[in-house]
């Protein structure tokens, strides 16, 4: 059987295969049906310094291959994701988790990353820019490279474990933001978050979703998706986990291909429970027909 | 919560756009009356949300009105299998009926009342329904509660039928110990008005996963935020807080 670790960002993961954020809770609704030790490991719910209840619903839409989803970080807030989540979760995973974090300004990322650095659970901070900078005039941090540079050393500052920047795909240069990332001192790079979309429904002639706009993500995605972590992966020098769209063990292998150290599931893992099991599985059978050995050997192998 | 694949053993028609689909296969996440089943369909993304109308050891049916694509492609199969997520959300609590209870439901808020007033009949409950639709062709399953011995009244808001109005003109002057319902949000408010007693209100969402992952569901209630696919979709009249 070929070897499926990979080495993310000083930390060996057994297989490259991270459910994504938001789209697996906090674990244990998917420990009911598989062990998720099995995972490499899992991107936690987006979790902020204060409790948010987010976005009127309707929340979701659904699209052709894909969902619109505008949840608006609903999470208990750190200092209960500390208190009751975490504990919770090390019952049923003993791996080390990847904290995804989100915040409104500068100093919220700060103080998020701060708290979540004291816990021995989390492996590393997956920091979100695509909020929007209450004190920035609404835009988000992840359209501007110089707003992404400042959260990523203001979060470099309180931490010593790696720090992953997650980008948003709503921008016309995503290179440019990445590699003021790289400098500002990230460990890695994430990349897609949702792609802005809508809904109309014909019957009402209203969006569907409350919030008027949504991110989509799901299958439909997954080509803009590899474009874009190639495009960054051939620009960056630190490690970059691919994510948008990835539906089976195929699309792991691609996005690896084009530059991802790991691979993020999102929206898969909502519509089918057990996507991130099946694709575990079924890579070592994929790994062979297109005769890989190790997993690792392929990670940017299209120039 | 399961994912199984069930066998489609019957797909008939009620009403004009109401169907009943019977399924064969394992049931045994399902636990309680006025859960749902998260169902996948070829070429959509989403699974559809559908509640249990009853259900045995090896045996689930649903009632479900034709109301876009999804629903559409259900009322086409006549036979073949069914990827279903199956034992989701919190379902009927059968043990604060009182003796007397009454089951009110509107429209495709129907279905999930007649495993739950099969329950409280097996235990040795008296138990009153109301049924609330539009007009006479839409009206569905009101022989099917009689013969479990419940005592049924009909409403129709154009009084082709039954009592003429809304399912709250049916509860005037009634006694009754407990109320159930599950229907339009709109309905359940003029319940939770008329209603003199306590109750479970089963609501509906939008839906990402199902099963609690998403937080695409969630809702404020007195107790805090509950998602409606975990904590719901019944929720008890003294926690509810509305938003219409
Ligand atoms: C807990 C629960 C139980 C339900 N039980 C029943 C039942 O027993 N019988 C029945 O006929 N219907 C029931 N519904 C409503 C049913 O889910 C929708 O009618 C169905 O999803 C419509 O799918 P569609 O593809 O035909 O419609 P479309 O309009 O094409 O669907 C588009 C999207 O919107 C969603 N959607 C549309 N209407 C609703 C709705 N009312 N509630 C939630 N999501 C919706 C769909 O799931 C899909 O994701 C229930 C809904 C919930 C949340
Ligand atoms: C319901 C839902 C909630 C999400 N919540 C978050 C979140 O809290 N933080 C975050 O960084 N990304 C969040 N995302 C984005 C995903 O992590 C992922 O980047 C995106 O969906 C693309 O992957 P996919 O196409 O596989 O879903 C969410 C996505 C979905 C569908
Ligand atoms: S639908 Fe996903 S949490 Fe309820």
């Amino acid at each position: 059987m070929g070897n499926l670790k990979v080495n993310l960002c000083g930390i060996e993961l057994d297989n490259p295969i991270i459910p994504a954020s938001g789209t697996f809770g906090f674990g244990y609704e998917f420990a009911e049906l598989y062990d998720i030790n099995i995972l490499g490991t899992f991107s936690f719910k987006g979790t902020t310094k204060d409790p948010r209840f987010g976005n009127p619903t309707p929340r979701i839409a659904e699209c052709s291959s894909g969902m619109i989803n505008a949840v608006g970080l609903q999470n208990p807030g750190v200092e209960k994701v500390i208190s009751q989540e975490l504990p919770k979760l090390a019952k049923c995973f003993n791996k080390k988790v990847m904290a995804n974090v989100s915040g409104f300004s500068v100093e919220d990322y700060a103080y998020t990353c701060e708290r979540l650095d004291k816990i021995d659970q989390v492996g590393w901070l997956e920091v979100n820019v695509s909020c929007p900078n209450v004190h920035g005039g609404g835009m988000s941090f992840g359209t501007d490279p110089a707003a992404a540079a400042e959260v990523t050393r203001a979060v470099k500052a309180v931490t010593t474990k790696p720090v992953i920047v997650k980008l948003s795909p709503n921008v016309t240069d995503i290179v440019a933001i990445a590699k003021a990332c790289e400098e500002a001192g990230a460990d890695g790079i994430s990349l897609i978050n949702t792609m802005l979309g809508m809904r109309i429904d014909l019957r009402t002639r209203k969006p569907v979703i409350a919030n008027k706009m949504g991110g989509f993500s799901g299958k439909a995605i997954f080509p803009v998706a590899v474009r874009m972590v190639y495009q960054v992966a051939q620009a960056v020098s630190i490690p970059v986990i691919g994510m948008g769209g990835v539906s089976c063990a195929e699309d792991v292998i691609e996005m690896m291909l084009a530059g991802a150290t790991a691979v993020e599931i999102g929206a898969q893992n909502l519509v089918d429970p057990y996507a991130c099991k099946t694709i575990i599985e079924d890579l070592p059978k994929v790994m062979e027909k297109y005769r890989i050995e190790n997993l690792s050997d392929i990670i940017g192998g299209v120039k | 919560m399961k994912q199984s694949l069930f066998q489609i053993t019957e797909n008939v028609k009620l009403t004009e756009s109401i169907y009943r689909m019977r399924l064969s296969g394992d049931t045994s996440a399902i636990t309680a009356p006025g859960t749902f089943v998260n169902i996948k369909l070829e070429g959509l993304f989403l699974r559809r949300p559908i509640s249990v109308n009853d259900y045995d050891d090896n045996s689930l049916t649903i009632i479900y009105k034709v109301v876009g694509k999804g629903t559409e492609q259900m009322s086409k199969m006549q036979s073949g299998t069914l990827d279903i997520l199956t034992g989701l959300g919190n379902g009927y609590n059968t043990d604060l009926s009182g003796e007397n209870p009454v089951l009110i439901g509107g429209g495709v808020g129907v279905p999930p009342l007649y495993n739950l007033a099969k329950k409280l009949i097996a235990q040795g409950k008296s138990v009153s329904v109301i049924l609330g639709f539009n007009t006479k062709a839409e009206i569905f399953y009101e022989e099917e509660f009689k013969a479990l011995g419940c005592n049924v009244q009909v409403t129709t808001v154009d009084g082709s039928y039954g009592i003429k109005g809304f399912v709250t003109n049916a509860m005037e002057g009634m006694n009754y110990t407990y109320t159930y319902c599950c229907g339009p949000e709109p309905m359940l408010k003029a319940i939770f008005k008329a209603s003199n007693t306590s109750g479970q209100y089963s609501f509906e969402e939008r839906m990402g996963c199902g099963f609690g992952a998403c937080m695409g569901c969630s809702c404020k209630t007195v107790t805090g935020y509950k998602r409606i696919c975990k904590e719901g979709p019944v929720l008890e009249k003294e926690e509810i807080l509305w938003e219409i």
